[in-house]
């Protein structure tokens, strides 16, 4: 069966559930190898998870250059597997930072590259939602190895065991790739909560909200619902949420099973990125709001009201 | 100080966008057309390098004749000329394409800052400062959300948005430098500027001149095989809130199995 290489989405070693997603993905199109790039030492918290998730091989790079110069390395070390190994397809997460990694290695590498896709059929097209969401697009690559990027929450993560063997990967890097170096890493925004893009529910806050105070209602209603916190931007420049809760065209690309936007208008950069979730709840005072026009289930009325009686629900029917 | 601002004409944000039927492009021609929204911030991050710094600012745009209008938008804010890459046959270039072409130009340019924004609101692509970096050779500064510059020292220090945080990544220069739209505030053009921008100096470059040999639909690396519109939501259910709008949502998320 053809290979497929997955790159694996990790925090220091440990994977994202997307890497599960990929991995289901890519058994739907071959036999599926993990590659895991990552500072020295860091592998041995991805092993067992790639196992579970059905990869037949692991080729694992650690270095600390990986985590100490910015995408290059890492765009070398894949562009070097993928054109060593002529795999049927790369796979990874359309997040920012593999997004840049994927289309330097496909350069290097000759191939091509799509992005945001939902879906990949077994002959290599893939289904991409495309202009904020309005049109579906299926495409390909027609020179080279592909390399698609899949946006998290497009497939249910299903287990299945792989023999996970191990290769390592010999990584010599050019000194062009050794020139944007970080100095420094600084964590702003740690909840305890889901993370944003690969959360089941999304609750957001807008300019409604009135004041940071007013995200308490937000944060209650998230926790109820074990969901991840989202914010407008017009709630991030005011200061209210920090703006890697963002969600938007240049915020965060969301699409979880349930989102629920109070206090939100639903502007066009807002639904950018949003609009691919599955059933969308708003609350807004303003039966005008074009929120509306996107929600499965909508209440005109104020959050402040709203909000509370739905946490208070929930937790009375969770038990 | 040569800071080179890529910008890119995009179908209005708020217009509906649609793909030609015939070839399955980006429909450039029926709508509205505007200077990405985004790199409004990439041109303000250059205007306020040179401002502190001194130097020159150009304007670098790849797209069809009237893509001359986001030009002149970008002229207006401050920048002082511009190079516009223009020629049938870029027409139906893919992300890799355009980046080769951009470096081709940027190459003739002898750039210390190449300013490129996240991504443009019609390919949401978020890759073209990392492939002009590829194609260039030059450190990636992208994902910017504050750009520190050193002539002294020759270097640039971003602080480079993560899922969480930031990193702080410095690199010499010439570097390529990509900015997220937290950055700054985009100044507007003022009326003086509106009118100085049409007599700043604009040169039009052909595939030939850029010395560019491939590019164009039939030499893309990505095809786009169909296109159709998301199926419509069927209408949602909105209620007023009659003070019991709380339970009404827990009842509808319940009758989907949503909790
Ligand atoms: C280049 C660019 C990029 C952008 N990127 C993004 C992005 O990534 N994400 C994003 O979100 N925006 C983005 N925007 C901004 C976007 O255009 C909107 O300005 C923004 O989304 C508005 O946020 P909002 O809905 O919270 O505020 P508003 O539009 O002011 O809406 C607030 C809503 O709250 C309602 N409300 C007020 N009080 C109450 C109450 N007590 N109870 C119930 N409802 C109440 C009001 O009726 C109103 O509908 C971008 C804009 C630009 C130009
Ligand atoms: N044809 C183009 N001409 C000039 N700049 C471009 C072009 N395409 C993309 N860019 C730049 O790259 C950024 C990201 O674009 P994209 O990769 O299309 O999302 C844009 O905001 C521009 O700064």
């Amino acid at each position: 069966m053809a290979e497929i290489l997955v790159l694996v989405e990790h925090e220091n070693g440990t994977p994202k559930k997307v890497t599960a997603e990929l991995l289901t993905l890519a058994r739907t199109l071959g036999e599926p190898s993990a590659v895991f790039l990552g500072g020295e030492g860091t592998y041995e918290k991805a092993k067992s998870f790639l196992a579970e998730y059905g990869a037949e091989k692991v080729y694992v790079g650690e270095s600390a250059d990986l985590q100490d110069f910015v995408v290059a390395p890492k765009a070398e070390a894949l562009a070097a597997l993928a054109s060593a190994k002529s795999p049927a397809a790369v796979l990874m997460a359309s997040a920012p930072e593999s997004r840049e990694v994927a289309a330097r290695a496909a350069l290097k590498a000759g191939g091509g590259l799509l992005w945001d896709a939902v879906d990949i059929t077994p002959d290599l097209k893939a289904t991409q939602v495309v202009f904020g969401g309005g049109t579906i697009v299926t495409s390909h690559v027609k020179t080279g190895i592909p390399f698609i990027a899949v946006r998290p929450n497009s497939t249910s993560p299903e287990a299945a065991t792989g023999t996970a063997a191990e290769e390592k990967l010999d990584l010599a890097f050019s000194d062009g790739a050794k020139t944007a170096k970080v100095l420094d890493r600084v964590v702003e925004a740690k909840s305890g909560r889901p993370e944003l893009t690969e959360a089941a529910v999304v609750v957001s806050g807008g300019r409604g909200l009135g004041a940071a105070e007013g995200f308490e209602v937000v944060e209650k209603l998230a926790d109820a619902l074990g969901a991840a916190v989202g914010a407008s931007r017009a709630a991030t420049d005011a200061g209210w949420y920090p703006h890697q809760n963002q969600v938007g065209q240049t915020g965060k690309t969301v699409s979880p099973q349930l989102y629920i936007a109070l206090g939100i208008s639903g502007a066009i950069q807002h639904r950018a990125g949003m609009q691919t979730s599955k059933t969308i709840v708003a609350v807004n005072k303003d039966p005008e709001a074009p929120i509306f026009e996107l929600v499965d289930f909508g209440v005109v009325g104020d959050l402040f009201a709203v909000a509370p009686q739905l946490t208070e629900e929930v937790t009375k029917r969770k038990g | 100080m040569n800071i080179v601002v890529t910008v890119k004409q995009v179908p209005d944000t708020y217009a509906e966008k649609k793909l030609d039927p015939s070839d399955m492009t980006t429909d450039r021609k029926s709508g509205d057309n505007v200077m990405n929204e985004m790199d409004e911030y990439g041109v303000e991050e250059a205007l306020r390098i040179k401002e502190a710094h001194g130097g020159e600012v150009t304007i670098l745009t790849m797209g069809p004749e009237k893509a001359v209008e986001a030009i002149r938008k970008a002229l207006s804010m401050g920048a002082d000329k511009a190079v516009h890459l223009s020629d049938d046959s870029f027409h139906g270039s893919d992300a890799i394409q355009t980046s080769a072409a951009l470096a081709a130009a940027i190459k003739t340019l002898e750039a210390d800052i190449v300013v490129v924004s996240t991504e443009a609101s019609d390919a949401r692509g978020g890759v073209m400062g990392a492939l002009l970096s590829e194609q260039l050779g030059l450190p990636q500064l992208t994902l910017a959300r504050k750009v520190t510059v050193d002539p002294g020292s020759k270097t640039v220090t971003i602080e480079r948005q993560t899922d969480d945080g930031y990193v702080t990544v410095e690199a010499p220069m010439p570097a390529v430098v990509g900015v997220v739209e937290k950055i700054n505030e985009p100044r507007y053009p003022s009326f003086k500027g509106i009118m100085a921008a049409k007599k700043k100096p604009l040169t039009i470059l052909s595939a030939a001149d850029a010395g560019v040999t491939s590019a164009g639909l039939d030499s893309a690396t990505t095809a786009v095989d169909g296109a159709e519109p998301r199926p419509p939501k069927s209408a949602g259910q909105i209620v007023k809130d009659e003070g019991d709008g709380g339970s009404k949502v827990a009842d509808f998320l319940a009758s989907q199995k949503l909790i």
